[in-house]
């Protein structure tokens, strides 16, 4: 049978709620709609009036599987408004803690969400059956990700730790080394991780994209950088609303975003590997060699493969920081509110999460301005959709499907996250 | 005899970050065993398959923000035998919450540039609002060791303990200096509910209420302290508003100190 129509009420195994659906008229795919019908919760509204030290906790609560980035975003934007930088040691356990929600989430893409449609099989519990020590293997790793979150912010969902200037409370290196052991294992799982992975069947897609991450000079950028892009972009993170534009569409509670003078692109771990290789550590560069990656890699369906090597990363980067771990005293830097506005963009697990604040005097927030990463991958989701379904009009309409929940599973849509951000411009000045 | 069946549990997700529901998962240890004891019958989450009800147990996570949201709920109710609802939003309506002291239509286009294309409800409101809930999960998230509590308790045919008393005790039976006395750090932990482990006084932080109201709050008298720690009344109420804001001794306070 040939494919039809078809249409998924509900996409499994991504966090938060959509669909999509497919038009296929005469062979040719007519439409593609991801449908996002996570109610909307209006958080840049509320966040006005709210003072600026309440911005971490409260966009924590946007996305449950990534609050760190939400935290670290809103930190840096206020701290850039107020103009003030924290010292080395607490911008080190910034990039420790943020290694900790890399590790817990790629985990739990790579081995509970993504996995099974490599596999066949409807989710892990099924695939656990036949792949108990893989399993085993994902959710020790995951938990080691929670781990450093759990003790660094105090839980591993909405850590109470993190606050504008530092933390409330600095581990103890003896506290920090007590990690150490577990992970050097999780880091050997990383690598195995990659060398499982590899071994899936990719299916051969590519398209043009363009690449957008942030750069940092000496470091594979998570908190600080230029936003950069394989088709010429470099620019600061405060130059970011004169590039992009959103759009709000009918059939989607979160508005698609787009490069002005380009249109669609794509954010995430493919895209900072493509242009941040070379400051990845030897350890993550060799696992990409050994599992078949290139410099380059195009191909959305690899991305899983390319979190494993940024998982392996992750790890080797939170020992680094460990070892050489000085405690930050005090753990936090003093604040004071001025007039002004402020930028912060961090590398989510998912790509560039882009926060903007005005503050009044006191620290008032006058507006707020949030882009996540999935709002940013919509589009290009949409684009890679249309073109893998018209290639495979072939296949029989349930197994078309399934591949198509792998491929919009490619970027781990976080549709929670991506869900009423994008704000009009209604600026009162 | 027939051999027993397994008992059928279904997640729901309503408004919300999804995280309380993340915490099923994050119970890394736990989750080949809880999956071995039951059958999943509905977790989008985490699952393709879908199993038609009836549920033994539904988790509901979320709050109710959407007019087709008020008529699902109904559904899953009928559809379940005992409806526990996971975290702050589904049981007070969570952060989302703060429209219900604004007018929504204002917010919609603060938010968005087409009003028509947005559907949402003037409220959000907590599942015990809609339908009859059986047991309520506190926390913005919750605990997962609750959650596993909870989950065993129903399957074992006995009440779950989760205490209903203050965050002060926590302190106290931990040990922890208490940060609003002793370095006059403004801390909500005397109005609110235990379950998260005293978490922000360990890193010597002010509760700042997650967990909701705890039983027979005297909100009245804290506000008074916070008042002689300098604390003013806007502040408070902003601290009486965050993500558990529509609880009733919550807004109740909150409002009072809005006057």
């Amino acid at each position: 049978m040939n494919a039809k129509s078809f249409k998924v009420d509900i996409l499994a195994r991504v966090e938060g709620e959509g669909g999509f659906g497919v038009k296929i008229k005469d062979q040719h795919v007519k439409e593609v709609k991801l449908n996002i019908f996570e109610p909307p919760r209006f958080f840049e509204a509320f966040l006005r009036g709210r003072k600026f030290s309440e911005a971490p906790d409260i966009t924590a609560r946007i996305c449950g599987i990534c609050p760190i980035a939400y935290q670290m975003s809103a930190c840096h934007a206020v701290e850039n408004a107020f103009g003030v930088q924290p010292e080395r040691a607490i911008r080190e356990m910034r990039r420790l803690i943020y290694c900790g929600e890399w590790i817990e989430s790629h985990a739990l893409h790579i081995y509970l969400l993504h996995a099974p449609d490599f596999l066949g099989y409807e989710d892990v519990i099924q695939m656990a059956k036949d792949h108990l020590e893989a399993v085993q293997r994902g959710l020790r790793l995951k938990k080691i990700g929670n781990a450093i979150m759990t003790l660094v912010g105090g839980r591993e969902i909405h850590p109470i730790n993190v606050r504008v200037g530092g933390f409330y409370k600095a581990p103890t290196k003896q506290q920090l080394q007590a990690l150490e052991e577990d992970l050097k294992w999780a880091r050997d799982a990383a690598l195995e991780t990659t060398r499982w992975v590899a071994a899936f069947t990719f299916p051969d897609f590519q398209r043009d994209y363009e690449f957008v991450a942030l750069r940092h000079p000496s470091e594979y950028a998570l908190n600080e950088g230029r936003l950069v892009s394989n088709k010429g972009l470099d620019i600061a993170i405060s130059e970011y609303e004169q590039h992009f534009a959103e759009e709000h569409v009918q059939h989607s509670n979160a508005l698609h975003s787009t490069i002005q003078e380009r249109g669609a692109y794509f954010v995430g771990p493919l895209a900072r590997y493509n242009l941040n290789f070379e400051k990845l550590s030897s350890l993550a560069q060799e696992s990409a060699r050994e599992a078949g990656l290139g410099r380059e890699c195009r191909n959305p369906f690899q991305g899983i493969l390319v979190r494993a090597v940024e998982t392996v990363y992750a790890c080797d980067e939170a020992l680094r920081i460990i070892a050489n771990y000085e405690m930050p005293e005090p753990a936090s830097i003093e604040v004071t509110p001025r007039v002004g506005t402020g930028y912060g963009c961090t590398e989510a697990p998912r790509g560039i999460l882009y926060h903007k604040y005005r503050f009044d005097e006191r620290g008032m927030i006058l507006n707020a301005k949030i882009v996540p990463p999935t709002s940013q991958n919509l589009k290009t989701m949409e684009d890679d959709l249309g073109e893998f379904v018209s290639t495979r009009l072939h296949l029989p309409n349930d197994r078309l499907q399934w591949q198509c929940e792998q491929a919009v599973r490619n970027y781990d849509p976080c549709i929670s996250c991506a869900t009423h951000f994008l704000k009009v411009r209604i600026e009162r000045e | 005899m027939a051999p027993k069946r397994k008992p059928k549990i279904a997640v729901w997700k309503f408004a919300s970050c999804d995280g309380c529901q993340l915490s099923l998962l994050d119970c890394e240890d736990e989750l080949l065993a809880v999956a071995g004891a039951v059958d999943i019958a509905n977790f989008p989450e985490a699952s393709r398959a879908v199993v038609g009800g009836p549920y033994d147990i539904s988790l509901v996570e979320g709050s109710i923000t959407t007019p087709h949201d008020e008529e699902r709920i109904h559904t899953i109710r009928r559809a379940t035998k005992t409806l526990i609802t996971i975290g702050a939003c589904a049981t007070s309506g969570g952060i989302q919450a703060l429209r219900n002291f604004k007018d929504v239509e204002e917010y919609t286009s603060l938010v968005y540039a087409r009003r028509e294309y947005i559907e949402t409800l003037n409220k959000s409101t907590p599942i015990t609002d809609h339908v009859f809930v059986d047991y309520q999960l506190r926390g913005c998230p919750i605990n997962k060791y609750q959650l596993v509590e909870v989950l065993s308790a129903y399957l074992n045919g006995r009440k779950p303990v989760t205490p209903a008393h203050g965050v002060c005790l926590e302190c106290k039976r931990l040990g922890l200096v208490c940060v609003m006395v002793a370095e006059g750090i403004p801390c909500m932990g005397p109005v609110t509910q235990a379950g998260c482990g005293a978490l922000c006084p360990a890193y010597r932080r002010g509760c700042y209420g997650c967990f909701g109201p705890k039983e027979t709050p005297n909100t009245a008298a804290l506000s008074t302290w916070w008042n002689q720690l300098g604390v003013s009344d806007p502040e408070i109420v902003r601290a009486f508003r965050s993500f558990n804001a529509w609880a009733e001794p919550f807004r109740k306070e909150s409002e009072a100190r809005e006057r």
